[in-house]
């Protein structure tokens, strides 16, 4: 018996270190970014902020007059750039995706298993292929450099629409016959019994578009050139390459950009890991 | 057309259209390109485009960096693979233990790297992995090992970069795991245990053999991962030190966006199809042979 609790105490031990483990670099991340400017590259370097500090969150989201022109490193219009575009992306591919999911798992329409057979098939093309023709199309309709550049290629969810799909097919034909004998108009059983069953995958949709939309960087980075339009990951991406030695204002700027996303994960990862177990698609 | 076939028409024809119009359509275009000299000059004015066949993919057999694009490539999900599937088990293991306590705290604080931004933990792990004041380093000097110049030194910046790969993903198929070890028999388990079998008897022959298709799964998805890796350098070390963490999609990106020669870029795109394609179908083939497909 003692054995055995022997072994629970080490197990418990090994689970908690590397947990900790796992968090040291996130937990320096917060630490460095409240530390007076400077102090994380002296030597002997400190682990403990020698006073809490805001300066560096102050350098970083505050515009201010450098020689009588204004400055700031537009983090705060980065992040409302980021936060519309997650939120119009998510809200969009929902709009379009969770209908369509549903139509190719319940509806009975010409050509359904043949478009279905072509979806999966294209789930094989990795999106980079389509990036440099997409570039050239997109530049030449004018939409280099605009929200909509940014979120039109995130709305082709094809993984989206099997995920759906996968979880409307559990969706019994009964009640939608049911309803249709009661005389309900299609929209009507999508909206009234659909919707409300498709719910909780709904949740785990939305959370899965909003974190690849808020964590999205190559195309972004290819399609906005102007700084006014960046997106957090570019920004800070482009700060970085500047100001690589300055520490603390770079741990500012990552706590700027994680946070909000951890804050959304946390109470909603019950939805996330149990779409990450049922969403494996097989056509 | 019934009533039904008019509204799935309505529910699936706006998506369609988006897919064909940036997904499909440039796909499609991005073969055609892949065969024309297009450049700078192409960018201003379409008349400059020539047909070159196959000119850009025997050009590039040529360019001694895309060869190394590739062979980084390579080490990185050669030495990636089991770096991250190895550490995924091992905490899925853990987690399984029936004597550990608040399961779902650790689970969740063990997957919270997955879900932020590459970018700003990767300038996170920049300055973790900093020479003078990294903490990396610092942990290393006090077990007496001394300083590794992890992103400048050519031989330590593909383990430096999937160190931090590694502490983000793990995460992602640590969950997958312990869904597999919940699915091990139970009863298989306990007949082994009366018939005096020793844990790593059991773990070697009842687990591993129940969960070893999703191990094989989770690897072949990972390579394909791998051979997407763009961020990482690009945030951490620019490609360098003396382009040794130059990936084939940096190499594209450099390029397709820094050089404009997208004729040539697309080729290499294509050649990134044409390899992530060929994992597909070994995981296919792994699938049909474990019968889940």
């Amino acid at each position: 018996m003692t054995r055995r609790r022997w072994r629970a105490i080490a197990v418990n031990a090994a689970v908690v270190a590397a947990t900790l483990l796992t968090a040291a670099p996130l937990v320096w991340m917060v630490l460095v970014s409240f530390m007076p400017r400077g102090e994380s590259s002296r030597f002997p370097p400190r682990l403990w902020p020698s006073r809490w500090s805001w300066e560096n969150y102050h350098e970083l989201l505050a515009r201010r007059l450098i020689d009588g022109a204004w400055f700031d490193y537009r983090i705060v219009p980065a992040l409302w750039n980021s936060l519309a575009v997650a939120a119009l992306s998510t809200l969009l591919g929902l709009l379009l995706t969770v209908p369509a999911g549903y139509a190719f798992a319940k509806l009975r329409f010409r050509g359904r298993e043949r478009l279905l057979q072509l979806l999966v098939a294209a789930l094989v093309v990795p999106g980079q292929v389509a990036m440099l023709p997409l570039f050239l199309i997109f530049k030449e309709l004018g939409l280099v450099n605009s929200y909509a550049g940014v979120i039109l290629p995130s709305l082709a969810g094809i993984f989206a629409i099997l995920f759906v799909r996968q979880a409307a097919l559990s969706i019994p034909d009964e009640m939608l016959d049911a309803a249709r004998l009661d005389g309900a108009s299609e929209r009507r059983i999508f909206v009234q019994i659909v919707l409300p069953l498709l719910a909780p995958i709904t949740v785990t949709l939305a959370l899965f578009m909003f974190l690849g939309s808020w964590n999205d960087f190559l195309w972004p980075l290819i399609v906005l050139a102007d700084q006014h339009l960046y997106t957090l990951p570019v920004a800070v991406a482009a700060i970085s390459r500047e100001h690589a030695a300055d520490g603390e204002l770079m741990m500012a700027a990552a706590v700027v950009t994680t946070l909000p996303v951890l804050i959304l994960f946390v109470p909603l990862q019950r939805y996330y890991i149990s779409g990450l177990l049922g969403g494996s698609v097989k056509g | 057309m019934t009533r039904q076939e008019r509204t799935a028409w309505g529910f699936v024809l706006p998506v369609l259209a988006i897919i064909l119009f940036v997904f499909a359509l440039p796909t499609v275009l991005a073969l055609a390109l892949s065969v024309t000299d297009y450049s700078i000059y192409a960018l201003a004015d379409w008349g400059a485009l020539r047909f070159v066949g196959l000119g850009n993919f025997t050009d590039l057999l040529t360019t001694p960096l895309f060869w190394r694009a590739l062979g980084n490539t390579a080490l990185f999900a050669l030495l990636g693979v089991p770096m991250a599937i190895g550490t995924s088990l091992a905490a899925a293991l853990l987690l399984h233990d029936a004597s550990v306590r608040w399961k779902p705290l650790w689970r969740v604080l063990l997957f919270a790297p997955y879900v932020t931004s590459v970018v700003a933990t990767a300038v996170v792990w920049r300055f973790l992995l900093n020479t003078r004041f990294g903490l990396l380093n610092r942990a290393l000097g006090w077990i007496g090992v001394p300083p590794v110049d992890w992103l400048g030194d050519p031989h330590a910046s593909i383990p430096a970069i999937l160190l931090f790969v590694t502490w983000k993903i793990f995460g992602y198929n640590m969950i997958v795991f312990t869904a597999a070890l919940a699915a091990v028999p139970h009863d298989l388990m306990e007949a082994a245990r009366l018939d005096g079998a020793s844990r790593w008897t059991r773990f070697r022959h009842v687990t591993l053999p129940a969960i070893g298709p999703t191990l094989l799964l989770a690897a072949v998805m990972s390579v394909a991962g791998f051979l997407q890796i763009f961020a990482e350098p690009y945030v951490m070390t620019l490609g360098g030190p003396a382009q040794s963490t130059t990936t084939v999609l940096y190499f594209m990106f450099d390029e397709g966006f820094k050089w404009w020669n997208l004729g040539q870029a697309s080729a290499v795109a294509f050649i990134l199809f044409l390899m992530i394609l060929a994992l597909t179908l070994v995981q296919a083939r792994i699938g049909r042979r474990y019968e889940w497909l």
